[in-house]
């Protein structure tokens, strides 16, 4: 297992008598692609500011790298970049002015080195024009690129794609991929987007109404989520009824022509043999196990508590 | 803190509003004293009528000098409106425009980055006070050229010709300290707001309860009047008495010294302490 480069112990952030972030114990280690999942409002956008030092924990700390954010801030930083949110930049100058203007904040960085991360995120060709000028993806693109400027092992990506459209959406996805396999970053990704995340994540975090949910591997928070079955049979009918009949079969419902059918792994085979006995002709069982139905079963539990 | 400090001063010289104080420097200066010679010395002869009853008032008088003087004192009032347009705008324009977040999540501490801004700020106001003295009395030195300079305060004192220009240096140099006053009160403001219309307004408020204060002539306000910082807004007046004061001189810069400060450190305070939201 490899090192944690981000830890938080006992994280939580409150405003006023209300806590937005509460308990939160993250671990990111070296060269996860780690999911930040939430819904809107979750805390996210707290956590992420928390740890990169622009929101004050009213309690607990964050480790990046060893380095105590609260007592060695510029040690914790100097190997971190980011973005938080919306890409906002100055926007009365140019791509190459405002990542010369931002590297001097870590000690300065060459020419050639704004160039080739602009040439990653391809907007060299555009580097001289004013970002006043830019459409939202170009902004999206070049806080990318800004947050790789200074060449950083752990890249923190709040909301990447927003705003971007699909094809947008796949270029940010490629390029974190990218630069987890090819430039072994390590690289945490907060996103309400479920899919974003499920496409490029190995290590994952849920958190809901400020506390964190569920943490681990993608395969481990796959195993705890509702497993679930998609079955085209027909007579629909009588599957349907010979589903709800079968032993250890929870819910039933119907998905256009096929029955969504929540049913541990193991007991599917069991299911399939009873719908065959019940003269039922199986043409497709599908398994269900996204984490959308994890994301979903947690954020529910959640609403109804 | 070089770099961080030139990264300041270019985002602060390549915005336009950088710029305002100095487009308005250029239009009404030359407007006021195009003005004054087309006037002539009529402002002068009304203010001297009851000197030349008594006595006879030899060579030019109304000179580059005389409307540089004017002129410094009637801008004075205005001058830190135009310094608040860019201190005020120093903080709470990166929360406006959300570029704290660019700054902030960097290996460089909060301390340092307030620094460059202040730096930056008084930067500014240097050439901004610089660049209003060399338009002001180089174009009215161009326009009137030079001569005695009548001062016309509780009374009236003439100063030699030979005895005038470094007392305006000096002047413009004592001008510096009150506008920095002016740019670190603006400063603190734009530490906690999120738009810089704030601290122009919540500045010149102050400045403007305070000058009431300072001007009325209601006894309540004796005791606090010297202790406000407008009322030595004007110490570069002080340098045109004979002989200079030095010692009010130095209670003025005191004075606005310990503003100045009060101001800076409460900014430092609120932007360690500052969660960036916007």
């Amino acid at each position: 297992m490899s090192e944690p480069v981000l830890v938080t112990h006992s994280l939580g952030k409150r405003f006023g008598s209300r806590w937005a972030v509460r308990n939160l114990e993250l671990e990111v280690r070296r060269g996860d692609v780690f999911g930040f999942l939430g819904p809107n409002g979750a805390g996210k956008s707290t956590s992420i500011r928390m740890v990169l030092s622009l929101i004050r924990p009213s309690e607990g700390d964050v480790t990046i790298f060893g380095h105590p954010l609260r007592t060695e801030r510029a040690a914790a930083l100097r190997r971190v970049g980011g973005i938080v949110e919306r890409p906002d930049f100055y926007l009365y100058l140019s791509a190459i002015k405002n990542l010369e203007v931002i590297g001097s904040l870590s000690g300065g960085v060459p020419r050639r080195r704004i160039e080739e991360v602009l040439d990653l995120v391809g907007l060299l060709a555009r580097s001289r024009d004013l970002v006043k000028t830019y459409s939202h993806g170009m902004r999206q693109r070049l806080g990318i690129a800004q947050s790789l400027l200074m060449d950083p092992e752990l890249v923190v990506l709040d909301e990447p794609t927003n705003g971007l459209d699909p094809q947008g959406m796949k270029e940010v996805r490629e390029l974190i991929r990218s630069l987890a396999r090819d430039r072994q970053k390590t690289i945490i990704l907060s996103s309400h987007l479920l899919h974003e995340v499920e496409l490029v994540a190995n290590r994952m975090a849920i958190i809901d109404q400020g506390e964190l949910a569920v943490q681990g591997t993608v395969e481990e928070l796959l195993q705890r989520g509702i497993s679930a079955v998609l079955i085209r049979a027909t007579p629909q009918r009588t599957a349907e009824a010979v589903c709800r009949r079968t032993r250890g079969v929870g819910r039933v419902t119907r998905q256009g022509p096929d029955l969504r059918v929540e049913v541990p792994a193991d007991a599917v085979s069991r299911l399939v043999a009873a719908l065959v006995r019940g003269r039922v002709k199986v043409e497709a069982v599908k398994p269900v196990r996204s984490l959308e139905e994890l994301f979903l079963s947690i954020t529910e539990q959640s609403q109804v508590r | 803190m070089a770099r961080i400090l030139w990264a300041e001063i270019v985002k602060t010289f390549l915005k336009k509003r950088t710029y305002l104080g100095f487009l308005v420097v250029v239009v009404i200066v030359p407007l006021v004293e195009v003005a004054f010679k087309v006037e002539g010395g009529r402002f002068l002869r009304v203010a001297t009528r009851n000197l030349a009853n008594d006595f006879f008032i030899l060579g030019n008088l109304f000179n580059g000098w005389f409307v540089s003087y004017q002129v410094m004192m009637a801008l004075w009032i205005h001058v830190p409106l135009l310094i608040t347009f860019v201190a005020g705008d120093m903080l709470a324009g990166e929360a406006t425009g959300g570029t704290y977040r660019l700054l902030l999540i960097k290996p460089v501490s909060r301390t340092k980055v307030l620094a460059a801004k202040y730096l930056t700020t008084v930067i500014y106001v240097v050439l901004f006070v610089a660049f209003l003295g060399v338009v002001s009395v180089g174009l009215a030195i161009a326009l009137l050229g030079t001569g005695d300079l009548v001062v016309i305060q509780r009374g009236i004192l003439v100063l030699p010709s030979d005895d005038v220009a470094w007392r305006f240096i000096v002047a413009y140099i004592l001008a510096v300290a009150p506008m920095l006053t002016v740019a670190s009160i603006a400063f603190f403001v734009s530490s906690f707001v999120e738009n810089a219309i704030g601290p122009i307004i919540a500045t010149m408020g102050l400045i403007i309860i305070l000058t009431v204060v300072t001007v009325l002539p209601i006894e309540a306000f004796e005791g606090v009047r010297e202790y406000l910082f407008t009322y030595h807004m004007m110490v570069w007046q002080k340098v045109f008495t004979d002989p200079v004061n030095w010692h009010g001189v130095m209670a003025s810069l005191l004075n606005l010294a310990f503003y100045t400060g009060a101001a800076l450190t409460g900014a430092w305070i609120v932007f360690l302490r500052k969660d960036v939201l916007t």
